[in-house]
C-alpha cells in the first residue's frame, strides 16, 4: 500500500467517481436465487444477439455507496439548506407533506396500464387537479400530460396549430417579446413555426406599435409572459389580446410567473386562450436538481377537443375514466399519462392552501419582492420602475472596478446564498425572486449581504473576482470544458494499469 | 395550512419600508377588469391531519402492485427497487436543488450526472450520453428530430415493433414538420431486414426500432443497423436497460442513437411517471444531442470539477435556432438510475437479467402448455411475450384479476390483428408460486 500522504483522502477532498471506487466482487443488492429452472441464454436466444460479458458497471458495497451519495448531497446548495432568490424559477419551500403524499404506496405501486376501476383514487385526484388548474387559469379545461414547461409550450402550440387547421388555415408565425424565455422560440421551431420577436419599450412592456406592425394573417399566436420576465405586469394586456385576436390569432401565456397572480387575476379573464403552468415553480413541487417538473396546459372553451389523448374524464355515475376516443386530439405527447408523482405534490399543495391560501401566496410573494427592492434602493441601479410583481431586476453599478454581475453572483455563494438569475433579460442584471416562503429575517440578511458585497466591490474588488472561496470548488474552466468536452469517465489504458497508475489524485489547494 | 412565515407584524413593517398602506397597492398595474373580484372556486384549505387523511383515502381507493401480482409490462415494469435508492435519492439536498447552472454551488448534482452519463454509456456501449430526457417515448421523438437536424432527410421509418404509444408520440411530433413517417409491419413479431431494405432510400431520415420490442421479441440490431447504414441513415434503437445485462450492447451492434425508458432502473411504477428517457449516441452526434450535458473540467486551483457544458446548443443561447426545446433533465430520476446501476453493478445487472429470462421462459412454457393458449410469436424473447388465446381475452384477464393477478396487457387496443392476444411481463420479482398461480388462473378462466 502507498505511504504517500498526498494519497490519503482529506475530508474536504472531492469524492472519487463511482468508477474509481469499483471493487470487483462488491455488490449492494441481494436477490433470491432462481426458484425456477435456470435458462441458459444461448438456449433461447441466438448467440449472436448475446453479449459475451456483462456491461462494465462499477461494483461497490452498500456502505461505500451510501457514503458516496451522501457526500455528493453535501456538495450541493438546495432550498432546504440555502436561500435561493433565483428569478423566474420560483424556488419556494417544498412542503414535506407533499413528499409524504407522493410516496404513499397506494400511488407509487400503480402500473400505468391497469384498468380504470383499479385506479379510481388516482384518476379522481388528477381530475380534481385538472378542475382546480382550470379555475385558477379562468379557462375551460386542462391536460396534465406535459412533462415540463417547455413540453407544455410545445403542446400548447400544437393545440393552437390544430385549432387553426380545424378552420382550414395553416399559420406559420408566432410572435414573442424579445424578453421571452429562450424555450418560447425554440418551441416554435420544434412545432415548425417561425418565432418573430416583438420589441419591448424602455418601461419593460410590449411595444404595441411593433406588435401591430408585425401581426398579420400568417400569425398563429402570440406567446407572452405576464407578469413578464422583468417582473412587471403588463398593464396593456387587454390591448395586446385585442390586437392578437383581431388578426385571428390566439394568445398564449407562458405561466412561469403565475406565482404573482394566483387568485388575483386569471389569464382567461385577461384574454389568454392557451397557457401552461410550471407546477415546479408555482405549486411548490421540488426541482430535483433539474427535474422532474410538470407543465399542465389549460385551454379556452372551443379548444378542449384538441387536448392530448388520453384525457381524464368524470362519468355520469361519478367514477373516473381515461378517454382514448378523441378524434380531434393532437394525439399523444409522451409515454403514459404524465409526471404523476409531481402532480400529486401539486394537488396536495393546492388542497392545503385553498382559495385564500393561494391568494395569500401571491400577495406575500409580491410583497417580499417589493420589500427587498426597497431595501436595495440606493445601492444598485433598477432598470425598471416598480411596483414589481414577484421578482425584479437590479444592475450592479460596479463596472468601474472591473466587477461584473457574475462576480456579485459568485460572491453570494460565499455567504451561503444561491446566486440570482444573471444577465437576462437585461444586460448585466441580476433577477431576484425571493418567494413568499422566506422569513423577514432571511430577506433582511439577503439585502444586507448584497449591500455588503456592493461595498466590497468598491473597496476590495479582489474578493469578488476570486469568489467563491468557501465553496467546494473555485471558479471552473468552463471554456475548456466546452472546447474539449469530457462527458464521461473512461477506464485508464491497460498499459497504465500494468504500471500501477491510476487517475492522478485531486490536487489540493495549498494557499 | 400555510407555508408563508411572514406575520401580520412583519407585513406591516415591510409595507412601511416600501412606503405603502396595503399590499393591494402593489397590484396597481393589474387593470381593474383583469382582476378576479371573488375568491377562487376551490375546496377550502385543509389542515395537515385532514390532508393526510384525505390523501390516504385517495391512495387507498387504488389497487396497486403491492396488493396485486403484476405481470403487466408494455413499457413499465415491476422490478425490484433496492432500499438504498429511495434512501439516497430522497436526501433533501438532491430533492430541493435547482438545475446546476451555478457549478460551484452544485458539484454534488453535477458529479452525479457525470456518473449517470458514464453509466448509461457503459450500459449501452455508446460513446456519449446526455443527462436524460422526459421519458422513453419523447427520447425516441427527440432522437428522430436530432437525426433530421443532422441529415435533413424527410422520411422516418419506424418498425411496427416499436411501442405503439411511442409511434403515436412520433406522429404527434412529426405532424408539425415537413416529415413523413412510414411504419414497417412486423407480422412475425420481428422487423424483417428484407422489408426494411426495400423501404429505405436516400430520403430516409433514420430507422427506429425497439429491442426487445413491444412484443418482447429480441431484434437483430446488427442486421438492422447494416441495412440502415446501407441507406446512409442512422439507426435509432429503443432498448430495455435491464436487457443490456444480457444482450449484445447497442453500441456493439452498430446502433447510432440508443434511447429507452429508464423506469426499470430503480424508478417506481407510479402510474406512468415521472420516468426517465435516456439517450446515448456515437461521438459524431455529440454536438447535436438534445438536453443537458455535464462535462469534467478543473477549477482555478486545478481540482477536478464538473459543469454543464456545450450550452451553446441550448435554448437560452440559440433560441429559435436551438436543436431542441428541452431545457431540463429528469434530474432526480437520473440520480435514481445512477444509484440503481451502481448498487447492482456489473454482476448484479447480469443477475437481474438472467432471473428475468429464466422466470419469463418458465411462465411462457407453462402458459403455452395450457389448452387454448399459445405463444403468438416464435421469435426469441427476454422478459416479455405475447400470448394468444382462443378464450375471450377480456374475460381471461378479468378472471385473473378476481384472483388478485394482473395477468397481462390486452393488445386489441393497439393492434386489431392481436385482439385475441395479451402481453405478459415477468420480472425478477415474480416467484414461482406467483407464476403457478397465474397459470392456474388462466387455465380456469
Amino acid at each position: 500500500m502507498t505511504s504517500n500522504p498526498d494519497r490519503i483522502p482529506r475530508p474536504d477532498a472531492p469524492p472519487p467517481l463511482l468508477f474509481e471506487q469499483s471493487h470487483p466482487g462488491a455488490c449492494a443488492v441481494s436477490l433470491p436465487a432462481a426458484d425456477v429452472p435456470t435458462v441458459k441464454p444461448a438456449s433461447v436466444i441466438p448467440a449472436d444477439l448475446l453479449a459475451a460479458v456483462p456491461p462494465p458497471l462499477p461494483e461497490i458495497g452498500e456502505l461505500d455507496l451510501v457514503r458516496h451519495f451522501t457526500r455528493l448531497a453535501h456538495r450541493l446548495f438546495s432550498v432546504d439548506a440555502n436561500f435561493y432568490p433565483l428569478g423566474s424559477c420560483t424556488m419556494k419551500y417544498n412542503p414535506k407533506i407533499n413528499e409524504r403524499a407522493a410516496a404513499m404506496p397506494g400511488f407509487t405501486n400503480l402500473h400505468p396500464l391497469q384498468a380504470d376501476e383499479d385506479v379510481q383514487g388516482m384518476l379522481g385526484l388528477l381530475h380534481t387537479l385538472q378542475t382546480a388548474l382550470a379555475e385558477i387559469a379562468g379557462l375551460a379545461d386542462v391536460t396534465l400530460q406535459p412533462a415540463a414547461g417547455a413540453h407544455g409550450e410545445m403542446t400548447g402550440l400544437m393545440l393552437i396549430n390544430a385549432w387553426h387547421r380545424s378552420r382550414g388555415e395553416t399559420r406559420t408565425k408566432v410572435l414573442a417579446p424579445d424578453t421571452a424565455h429562450g424555450t418560447n422560440p425554440a418551441s416554435c421551431t420544434v412545432c415548425g413555426r417561425h418565432a418573430i420577436p416583438i420589441k419591448s419599450l424602455p418601461n419593460g412592456r410590449v411595444d404595441l406599435d411593433d406588435l401591430r406592425k408585425r401581426v398579420d394573417e400568417q400569425t398563429a399566436a402570440m406567446m407572452i409572459t405576464n407578469p413578464n420576465t422583468a417582473g412587471l405586469f403588463d398593464s396593456h394586456i387587454a390591448d395586446i389580446a385585442e390586437i392578437v385576436h383581431g388578426a385571428g390569432a390566439l394568445l398564449y401565456l407562458d405561466g412561469a410567473n403565475m406565482n404573482a397572480i394566483l387568485g388575483v387575476a386569471r389569464p382567461g379573464d385577461f384574454g389568454v386562450d392557451v397557457m401552461h403552468y410550471n407546477v415546479h415553480k408555482t405549486f411548490s413541487t421540488p426541482h430535483g436538481c433539474g427535474g422532474p417538473g410538470a407543465g399542465p396546459v389549460a385551454v379556452r372553451a372551443g379548444l378542449e377537443r384538441f387536448l392530448p389523448t388520453p384525457h381524464i374524464v368524470r362519468r355520469d355515475d361519478g367514477t373516473y375514466a381515461l378517454d382514448h376516443d378523441r378524434p380531434d386530439s393532437i394525439g399523444k405527447v409522451r409515454s403514459f399519462y404524465g409526471q404523476t408523482g409531481v402532480l400529486i405534490r401539486a394537488y396536495a399543495y393546492i388542497a392545503a392552501l385553498g382559495p385564500e391560501g393561494l391568494r395569500d401566496v401571491s400577495e406575500k410573494a409580491v410583497l417580499a419582492a417589493n420589500y427587498v427592492a426597497a431595501r436595495l434602493k440606493g445601492h444598485f441601479a433598477f432598470p425598471f420602475e416598480g411596483p414589481y410583481a414577484h421578482e425584479f431586476l437590479i444592475v450592479p453599478q460596479l463596472t468601474q472596478h472591473g466587477v461584473t454581475e457574475l462576480d456579485v453572483a459568485k460572491r453570494l455563494i460565499d455567504f451561503g446564498i444561491h446566486p440570482p438569475t444573471m444577465s437576462w433579460p437585461v444586460a448585466h442584471c441580476l433577477m431576484i425572486e425571493p418567494t413568499e416562503t422566506e422569513s423577514l429575517a432571511t430577506l433582511d440578511a439577503f439585502a444586507n449581504t448584497l449591500i455588503h458585497i456592493a461595498n466590497e466591490a468598491a473597496t476590495q474588488p479582489d474578493r469578488l473576482h476570486s469568489a467563491p472561496q468557501h465553496a467546494p470548488v473555485t471558479r471552473l474552466d468552463e471554456v475548456g470544458a466546452a472546447r474539449k468536452p469530457e462527458l464521461r469517465w473512461r477506464a485508464a489504458e491497460p498499459q497504465d494499469k500494468s504500471a500501477g497508475q491510476q487517475e492522478p489524485p485531486p490536487r489540493i489547494h495549498k494557499a | 395550512m400555510q407555508y408563508t412565515q411572514l406575520t401580520d407584524n412583519d407585513v406591516r413593517q415591510m409595507l412601511d419600508r416600501i412606503g405603502i398602506e396595503s399590499i393591494d397597492a402593489l397590484f396597481q398595474n393589474v387593470p381593474k377588469r383583469a382582476r378576479l373580484d371573488r375568491p377562487l372556486c376551490l375546496p377550502a384549505a385543509m389542515t395537515e391531519p385532514e390532508l393526510i387523511a384525505h390523501l390516504g383515502a385517495l391512495a387507498g381507493a387504488n389497487h396497486g402492485c403491492d396488493e396485486l401480482t403484476c405481470f403487466l409490462g408494455g413499457g413499465a415494469y415491476d422490478h425490484f427497487i433496492p432500499t438504498v435508492v429511495d434512501a439516497l435519492a430522497g436526501q433533501s439536498e438532491f430533492v430541493t436543488a435547482y438545475t446546476p447552472y451555478q457549478a460551484e454551488a452544485s458539484q454534488g448534482a453535477l458529479q452525479a450526472f457525470f456518473e449517470y452519463q458514464t453509466l448509461i454509456c457503459q450500459l449501452t456501449g455508446m460513446d456519449v450520453s446526455n443527462a436524460s430526457l422526459y421519458d422513453g417515448a419523447t427520447a425516441t421523438a427527440e432522437a428522430a428530430l436530432m437525426a433530421r437536424g443532422a441529415n435533413g432527410r424527410r422520411r422516418l421509418i419506424v418498425s411496427g415493433g416499436v411501442h405503439p404509444d411511442t409511434r403515436r408520440v412520433l406522429e404527434t411530433y412529426l405532424r408539425e414538420l415537413p416529415m413523413e413517417l412510414e411504419i414497417i409491419e412486423t407480422p412475425t413479431g420481428l422487423t424483417d431486414p428484407g422489408v426494411l431494405r426495400k423501404a429505405c432510400s436516400d430520403e430516409t431520415t433514420a430507422v427506429v426500432v425497439q429491442s426487445p420490442n413491444f412484443f418482447g421479441c429480441v431484434e437483430s440490431l446488427e442486421r438492422l443497423a447494416a441495412v440502415t447504414h446501407d441507406a446512409g441513415a442512422p439507426l435509432i434503437a429503443s432498448v430495455d436497460p435491464i436487457a443490456c445485462g444480457l444482450l449484445k450492447l447497442p453500441g456493439a451492434c452498430g446502433v447510432d442513437i440508443a434511447v429507452g425508458e429508464g423506469q426499470p432502473l430503480g424508478i417506481p411504477l407510479g402510474w406512468g411517471g415521472p420516468y426517465l428517457g435516456f439517450m446515448a449516441v456515437r461521438e459524431a452526434f455529440m454536438r447535436k444531442l438534445p438536453g443537458r450535458l455535464v462535462g469534467a473540467t478543473r477549477d482555478t486551483n486545478g481540482r477536478r470539477s464538473f459543469c454543464l457544458t456545450l450550452q451553446t446548443r441550448e435554448q437560452h443561447i440559440r433560441r429559435e435556432r436551438a436543436t431542441s426545446n428541452v431545457c431540463t433533465n429528469q434530474g432526480l430520476l437520473a440520480l435514481r438510475a445512477t444509484i440503481y446501476l451502481s448498487a447492482v453493478g456489473r454482476t448484479g445487472i447480469a443477475n437481474v437479467a438472467s432471473l428475468c429470462l429464466s422466470k419469463a421462459h418458465y411462465a411462457a412454457e407453462r402458459i403455452a402448455a395450457l389448452d387454448r393458449f399459445e405463444l403468438a410469436f416464435a421469435a426469441p424473447f427476454f422478459k416479455e411475450f405475447v400470448v394468444r388465446t382462443r378464450k375471450d381475452v377480456g374475460k381471461v384477464l378479468q378472471h385473473a384479476r378476481q384472483h388478485g393477478i394482473l395477468a397481462g396487457v390486452a393488445l386489441g387496443r393497439w393492434h386489431e390483428a392481436l385482439r385475441d392476444c395479451f402481453l405478459v411481463a415477468v420480472t425478477e420479482k415474480r416467484t414461482r408460486a406467483q407464476i403457478d398461480a397465474l397459470v392456474a388462473a388462466l387455465k380456469e378462466a
